[in-house]
Formats: structure tokens, sequence, C-alpha cells
């Protein structure tokens, strides 16, 4: 393929691709982005092996595609044309899926996914309840095309929206066109995009700069990974139609350096654009020239702030500075420079194809279409999910995510990763919304969702979340600095159960503190787990402190791991298992744990088996005296005690 | 000063990035690829040839974390300490991996075969608690899981 010369070319490039589209031909779809560490490449190599053997290797298409949204069940594959979805594959699979599924088009009950709630297995994705609660927008290409083949891209309609935009809208149609539309930032503080648009398009000076932030640092968060990875394109035509609207010349895509496939992907994906002409100058004849840079981030968490991350593309140590000026007037290099997250960019080319109307007719008052977010914690279905905002927290984390796993109850699901606040039972009729979440102290933030349970302890969880945050503060302002440093030592010593009476109020006070006066979002927005978790579960930390209790049996300095002896059948299981020694007793002789040698590891609780359920975790109560000698031994050795 | 760093490494690094602006980070990074660590002579080189002093390099290697001023073990152990890897117990695996390897986070075994690091998200939650070692990933860990594959990896012929 050479350079597109202009739209015309572009459309007979689609037209032509569309035109060799065999839709009878067998295609398997695996996902070899978050599948890759669950073993995908493996599949795909014994796929190719087989088929080769079998003589079939030209007669079906193998092929590698991004996220499909279901890690939980990963390696999962789709066979296409009939749409089969197997699940939880292992290489020996393949020569069975090949000879039956692929020659024979017969189903393997075994490898389709099994609906908990129904017990039924179902053969096609789009009937299983992980996807059918869906609406995929930003995610329409991930898991169908190979992100790593432009060809799909734009057979999928990819670069329309950039030939629209660039020949029938005109810069302020465009930007128009998103300000209706309604879309707000996706990045976690939600600006509404067309206005921030129309800010750098007015600022003073001819040379403005277009930045993708792809550092995405929340914990629990792998939503901008997915589009990165599996649908390149899409991100950088959004930027493409932004930078043509606001008149940007020039631009950069900051990635997390941990994610090496992004990385790769969007290298590729730019070299591929370049060669179409679809990058660089004058592109489709338009025109308009537009160079991007690849910048991977180095490891700082902060980058993610806007001001930060532009001190981090200048090549400087990766620290906020007051706003205004904000970037839009002044930002990399003291020019005006439009900010957005990965997946604000890719939902543009949508929108400048169906239009403002069809955009905000997704989603509610405050938020418009559509919202990913990832699923992630004690929750069934781990994975990535996309719904129109504004569904109920309880449509997510349950109709689609699955619920809690077997043995657990659901205590709450922390959203918008460090910035973000718990979100208790009681609230999971409410909308995922900007707003909804914010009255109760949560925040939509970027998209993760982590689902806790009853082991779940809220005091370590939001000690977890300071340390995060103390460790990331760049410590240019004092009350980040010093603000979540103090807060951390009160929480870490209240989980050590050497809280005293007044700590509560204290870790309020310094919050507010710390929220109103930081300089940036870190700071501003790092007390919310520990407020929102003294506003739910406040009995929880009220507990640590007088009590020295942990209740959810978290924290390591307030409990201990005890064996009962009428349940212990004295299997030596656990005594083997012990990494310090600490379990005393013999083949028969009823085990007893040394508390003192103890370093509360839980290997024992894990291990020792199910029927005999004899360790147990205790908290704020004493550990019962060992039973009295001479009667430590049982008489009845279980078939385990050898 | 010690000096026995093949400068000669960093020719084609600061060549490529000659005369852009905005450039030390990146060219940091590469070299950093290049040795393994960014040893004291060639921040020099590198301050000398782009005409950044020194202090600010320094000031920079030092913020981000995933620059290292000692050299690091051929086998790089990355534990995911996220929010799902930590209700999942990744705290535990931190504990079973320091007492396996002798050293702390953030620390080499003498023998420089591993480091030990952690780092904020992998973004691989559905396999918490997860770790990589180099380029592989170990997901949904026991403690006794991540002392095993640690083990094997200490065996002779499994280093990579």
């Amino acid at each position: 393929m050479g350079k597109l010369r202009n739209a015309k070319e572009l459309q007979d490039l689609r037209n032509k691709l569309l035109a060799e589209v065999d839709t009878n031909r067998t295609c398997v779809r695996i996902c070899m982005t978050g599948c890759r560490a669950h073993g995908a490449e493996q599949i795909r190599d014994a796929f190719n092996e087989e088929l080769k053997k079998q003589g079939l290797d030209k007669k079906v298409e193998i092929r590698e595609t991004g996220c499909h949204g279901f890690c939980a069940r990963a390696p999962v594959i789709v066979i296409d044309p009939q749409g089969i979805f197997y699940q939880q594959l292992t290489p020996e699979d393949i020569p069975d899926i090949i000879s039956q599924t692929i020659e024979n088009g017969e189903v393997i009950e075994r490898l389709l996914y099994l609906e908990p709630q129904t017990g039924q297995r179902i053969t096609c994705e789009r009937d299983v309840a992980f996807y059918s609660g869906q609406q995929k927008n930003v995610l329409h290409n991930c898991g169908i095309i190979d992100p790593t083949n432009v060809s799909h891209y734009i057979a999928r309609g990819g670069y329309s929206a950039l030939e629209k935009a660039l020949f029938s809208m005109g810069p302020e149609t465009i930007i128009n066109e998103v300000t209706e539309s309604g879309l707000r930032g996706r990045g976690g503080a939600g600006f509404p995009t067309g206005r921030k648009w129309g800010f750098v398009r007015s600022a003073a000076g001819d040379t403005k700069y277009i930045v993708c932030n792809g550092d995405e640092g929340d914990p629990g968060a792998f939503m901008d990974r997915a589009v990165l990875e599996g649908d390149p394109h899409s991100v950088l035509e959004g930027m493409l139609i932004a930078a043509y609207a606001m008149g940007a010349g020039e631009g950069y895509i900051y990635v997390r350096a941990e994610y090496p496939i992004a990385v790769e992907h969007l290298k590729l994906a730019l070299t591929q654009a370049k060669e179409l002409g679809l990058l660089g100058q004058n592109i489709l004849g338009s025109g308009f020239n537009l160079e991007l840079k690849i910048k991977e981030g180095a490891g700082a968490f902060v980058c993610g702030e806007e001001t930060a991350l532009l001190a981090s593309i200048e090549g400087r140590r990766g620290m906020p500075r007051p706003r205004p000026p904000f970037p839009a007037q002044s930002g990399l290099w003291g020019k005006p420079t439009n900010i957005n997250n990965v997946e604000t960019y890719a939902n543009i080319a949508s929108i400048i194809i169906n239009g403002a109307d069809w955009f905000a007719g997704m989603g509610t008052e405050q938020g418009k279409g559509t919202k990913i977010f990832s699923l992630a914690g004690k929750i069934n279905n781990t994975g990535l999910v996309e719904v129109p905002i504004g569904i109920p927290i309880k449509e997510v984390v349950f109709n689609i995510g699955g619920g809690v796993p077997e043995g657990g109850k659901f205590k709450a699901v922390q959203m918008g990763g460090p910035s973000g606040g718990c979100v208790p039972e009681q609230y999971l009729d409410l909308p995922v919304d900007y707003g909804s979440l914010e009255a109760i102290g949560a925040i939509m933030g970027s998209g993760g969702m982590v689902v806790m349970d009853e082991a779940t302890c809220m005091v370590d969880v939001a000690r977890y979340f300071l340390a995060f945050t103390q460790t990331e503060s760049c410590g240019k302002c004092t009350p980040c600095r010093l603000g979540t440093k103090r807060m951390l030592e009160i929480l870490t010593r209240i989980t050590e159960g050497k809280g005293s009476e007044g700590d509560i109020e204290l870790l309020i006070e310094l919050a507010e503190g710390v929220k109103d006066s930081a300089l940036c979002g870190l700071g501003q927005t790092a007390p919310n787990p520990v407020l929102t978790t003294i506003k739910y579960f406040r009995d929880e930390y009220e507990e640590h402190i007088k009590n020295h209790r942990c209740p959810a049996g978290t924290c390591k300095a307030l409990i201990s791991y005890y064996i009962e002896p009428e349940k212990c059948q004295a299997c030596m299981i656990c005594a083997r298992e012990c990494p310090v020694d600490a379990i005393t007793g013999g083949k028969g002789v009823i085990h007893v744990i040394d508390q003192t040698k103890c370093s509360k590891c839980g290997n024992c609780l894990e291990v020792c088996p199910e029927r005999f359920g004899a360790v147990t975790k205790l908290s704020g109560v004493p550990v019962p005296a060992p039973v009295p000698p001479g009667t430590e031994v049982i008489r009845k050795r279980s078939k385990a005690s050898e | 000063m010690s000096n026995n760093a093949d400068l000669s490494l960093l020719n084609p690094i600061l060549e490529k990035y000659q005369s852009q602006k905005g450039v030390l980070i990146t060219v940091l990074q590469e070299a950093q690829e290049a040795y393994g660590y960014l040893p004291e002579e060639v921040l020099s080189t590198i301050s000398q040839e782009l005409r950044v002093s020194l202090s600010r390099i320094y000031a920079v290697v030092t913020f981000y974390a995933q620059f290292y001023l000692t050299p690091r073990g051929r086998n790089i152990i990355r534990l995911c300490r996220g929010t799902a890897c930590h209700v999942r117990g990744s705290n535990l695996i931190l504990e079973v991996l320091e007492e396996t390897l002798g050293i702390s986070e953030g620390e080499t075994t003498e023998n420089l075969q591993f480091s030990l690091e952690t780092v904020a998200c992998l973004g691989t939650c559905f396999l918490a608690p997860v770790m990589m070692v180099d380029h592989s990933y170990y997901g949904k860990l026991s403690s006794q899981q991540a002392k095993t594959i640690i083990e094997s990896y200490a065996q002779p012929g499994k280093e990579s």
C-alpha cells in the first residue's frame, strides 16, 4: 500500500479491502494481549502447527486480536463466522477444535462457557451474560481486528471520521460537534472535551501541541492498556481529528513503560499511518500536517497529572505546577497544548461519524456515552466491560461481573483508584455517573472497579492507598508531602493495634486539610479512600482501636492462627508447609502453633484439608492454651495421616 | 570514578537524538537499556553531549522509579502491588520473595542474579496476585508457588 493522496484513494482502498473479505472463511480470533499472560501464545502455536499438519492452514485464518474483555476466562477464542466462544483453553484442546468445530461444524460442549445463574452452556459470545449487558462503542474493534494490521481497521470504517472531519466539517464544526455530544474527559476529572478543545483553538500563537495521556497509573485500572493494545489506530484517528480542529501540528503520546505491548502496537500504528499518508505532511492531500511521537514513561504515578506529564515530556522531573495558566494557554514548552486521555480520543471517531445526537442519546444528563471499566478484585468475571454511563453499579458488579466468588460476601467496590472511594452495599443501586458517585465521596475516575468482600479490611485498604500516594507524592507541596505521611503513620498505627482514641478525628482533620490545600490532583484526592472508609466503615476503625480486633482478619498484628484440637487430624500437612517451623506435633499428635515463632503467612490455613477445617484465624480474642499434656495424642488415625 | 563502561555504546543513542529538544529521559532510557543501569561515567558523557548539567540529570534519574544507579540482577522480579493484587494477598507473596531471596524490595542479590522490585500495577488484575520474572507473567500465585518459581530460576541453566 502506498501513500493515499486524497480521500478518494482512501475510499477505494477501503472498498478494495472490503471486497477481499470472505465472510464464509473460518477465522479464529485469539486474544493476544491480556490472554498472553495466560498462555495465548501456546494456543496460537498449537493452532498453526495443527492446521499445517492437516493442510488447512490456507483455509483458516488465525487472527491475533486485542482484549475480548473476559479476562477471567483466559485464554479465550471466538470462531467466526458462527461466533462460537471457547474459553480457558489449553494447547491439548486445539486438535479437537480443528477436527470437530472447524472441519465439521460441531460445537464442543466442554469448552463452552457455563452460565452460573442458569447452568447452561452458551455457544456464542454475544449470548453470554457478561457480554450481552455491555454496549461496545470504544471497544468495538477490540477483540475483532488484528491491531497490528491497519487494513483491518480501515475495512471496519477506520479513518473515515478523519476523512469526514478534513473534507466536510472544518475545525469549528468539529469542536461544536464534540461539545454538543457532551463527551467528558475519561481520565478521571471529567472536564468537557469540546470546551477544552475550544480553549486551545482560540489560544494565541501558531505553534500548538496535542498530547495523549496514556500514563494509566491507577492500580486496578487497565482500560487504556486494552485500547492501546487492541485498537491503537482509533486513538491516532481521534488525535488527528483533534489536532486538525485545534490547529496543532505536533504531538506526543505518553505511555506507561509498564505496557510494552501497547508501546509496540502504537509504534507500528504510527509507522503504518505514516506510510499511508494518514500522518505526517499534507495528510490525504488536505494540507493538514501532524507529526506524532511516542514518549515512554519512566515510572512515576504523578505524571498522570497533566502539568507533571508535560514536564516529563520536556525531559524534566515530573512535578506538577499550579494552574492557571492551564495547558490550553501555556503547556508544552509554553505553547497552547491539548491533553486528553486515551479513551477520550478513542471516542472521537464515532462522534464524528454518528453525530453528537447519537452520542448524547447514550448515558445520563451529566454523563454522555459509554465508559469502560476494569473489573478486578473479589469478583467472578474479572475483565474489561463497556457500559452506558448511568447504569446501576449493581448491574456492573453482579449481572455483568458475576458477583463475588463463592464463599465471599460483597462488602464494597472501590472506584477511581487512589483518588476514589469505596462504595458500600447500600449504594449499589446508584447509577454509575459523575454526579451520583461524587455525592457519596467516590468518583467515576478512570474506570477501575475493585470489588472487596468480607475478608478485605477497610482500614488496611485505606492504609494501602495512602502508602501508595505517599510513595508517589512528588514532594513539591507540603500538604501532600507531609500530610500523606502523617496520615499513613496514623493508619499504620491503627492496623497494628496501636491506635488511640481520637485518631479517627485526627485523620479526618488532616484529610480535609490535605484535600483543600494540596497543589495537584494527586494530593487533593489522596484523602478520598480514607474519608470514604471512615464514613462507611467507621465501626471497623473503632474495632481496631478499641478492641484490637481486625474484623476481616487481614491486619497481621491483630490476628493469630490457631489449630482447633478437636478438629485436628494430626496429618502433618500444615507442619510441613510452615515456612518457619512454628507447628509442633507429629503423626497422631495434635498440632500446635507456636505463637512466638508464627510469621502469620496463612499457609497452614490454606493447606489444611477442607474436610478438617482445623486451622482458624482469630482476632481480638486470646489464643486458647494448648491441650494439657497427655491428651494431645489422638487415637483415631485418619486416612490423611499417612 | 570507575572507568570501565564502554562509552562507545552511547554514540548511536546520542547521535539519534542530537539537537532535539526534551530528549533527556529518552536518552537515559536507551542508555540504561544498553548498560543495564546508569553508571556515573555514562551520565557524565550524556551531560557533556546534551549540554545538560549533571545535577539536573541526577535530579531526573532519582525522580523516576525506573532508573537505576547500581547494577541490577540478570533476572528482574516485578511483583505487582496493585489494588486487586493487594486484596488477594500480594503482601504475603512479597514476604515470601524477600525471605527466599534474602533481600528486601528494591534490592539485588549479591550474586547479581535477582533484583526484586514492586510495581504499582502491572495492569493484569485478572491474574491477581501476579508477578513478572523478566518477560514472563506468573499469575494467581500462592506463597508456595512464588517460592517454587524463584527456585526454578535459581537453578543453573534457567537464567536468561
